[in-house]
């Protein structure tokens, strides 16, 4: 059976908690051995995600919560969650297209998703009005596997 | 963050360094606005990422939202030594097609 491992966090909605986020999500998957441009890419992905719950799920406020769970399965495979419970999106296919921003006044570009989108293999994005939003990312790590196919062929 | 403002050659060039991300995203663009609006700013604005470890679609807004505030001025904005992760954000959401990138 495949081996999953997995870790959980919970962090205050303050953008001084993005910088530890995503550093914990890129040392997480580590074991799967990423190369440097899949753990920059996990890293940025975790980043938006993030900051779309600081600064949209909540508007800023700073007392409440942001959950993340990280899962890295044996096979390479790398899923992050990160949930809120704030203001939720009204209109998820509308929120995924590139440029659409409901904050175009605080000088965003509505590339988060698109960002999120293009780095990582899968992104599910459900939400409620009211209740909040769940982002779930899939990126499958494909570093471990170069690495060791370059040895198998270095001892044939 | 940290950013640093000189003139060199035909440039003045705006050093940044650090993380680009919500948290500094609000005293950068402070700063940027103090230092880019002075008298002795050229009329080629060079943003030299060579010490930005990291950014993300914030820094994007913060971009463009340079961009425009200098090009009301008549200036033009140009972006150099950008490591590979703000390279693939720039050239995901085509941001070079606006600022271009030049090599120093
Ligand atoms: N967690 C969230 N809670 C509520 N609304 C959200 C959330 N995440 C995204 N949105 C909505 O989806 C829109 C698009 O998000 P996206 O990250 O693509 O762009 P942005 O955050 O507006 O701009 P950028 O990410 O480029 O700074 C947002 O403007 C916001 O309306
Ligand atoms: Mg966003």
């Amino acid at each position: 059976m495949n081996k999953i491992n997995k870790f959980e966090m919970r962090l205050s909605a303050l953008s001084e908690n993005e910088n530890f986020a995503r550093s914990c999500a890129a040392a997480f998957c580590l074991p799967l051995n990423p190369t440097l441009d899949e753990i920059n890419d996990v890293k940025t992905a975790v980043s938006e995600a993030v900051t779309n719950c600081i600064v949209h799920a909540y508007n800023g406020a700073a007392d409440k919560y942001i959950d993340m769970s990280v899962t890295a399965e044996e096979g390479g495979k790398l899923t992050v969650t990160i949930t809120d419970s704030g203001c939720g999106i009204e209109d998820v296919e509308k929120a995924l297209q590139p440029f659409y921003t409901t904050k175009s006044d605080e000088e965003r570009s509505g590339m988060g998703f698109t960002i999120m989108s293009t780095f990582m293999d899968e992104l599910l994005v459900t939400s409620e009005k009211g209740r909040g939003t769940q982002v779930s990312m899939t990126k499958f790590i494909r570093g471990a596997r170069n690495v060791d196919s370059r040895t198998d062929s270095a001892a044939d | 963050m940290q950013v640093k403002i000189y003139n060199k050659g035909i440039y003045t060039i705006a050093g940044l360094s650090g993380e680009l991300d919500e948290y500094a995203a609000k005293e950068l663009r402070r700063e940027l606005d103090e230092g880019l609006t002075l008298p002795s700013v050229k009329k080629n604005i060079l943003f030299d990422m060579g010490g930005v470890s990291f950014m993300d679609s914030t820094g994007i807004g913060v971009l463009l939202g340079r961009y425009k505030l200098l090009k009301g001025l008549g200036k033009n904005m140009f972006i150099c030594n950008v490591n590979a992760q703000m390279d693939r954000i720039l050239r995901t959401t085509g941001i070079y097609t606006i600022m271009q990138k030049v090599s120093v």
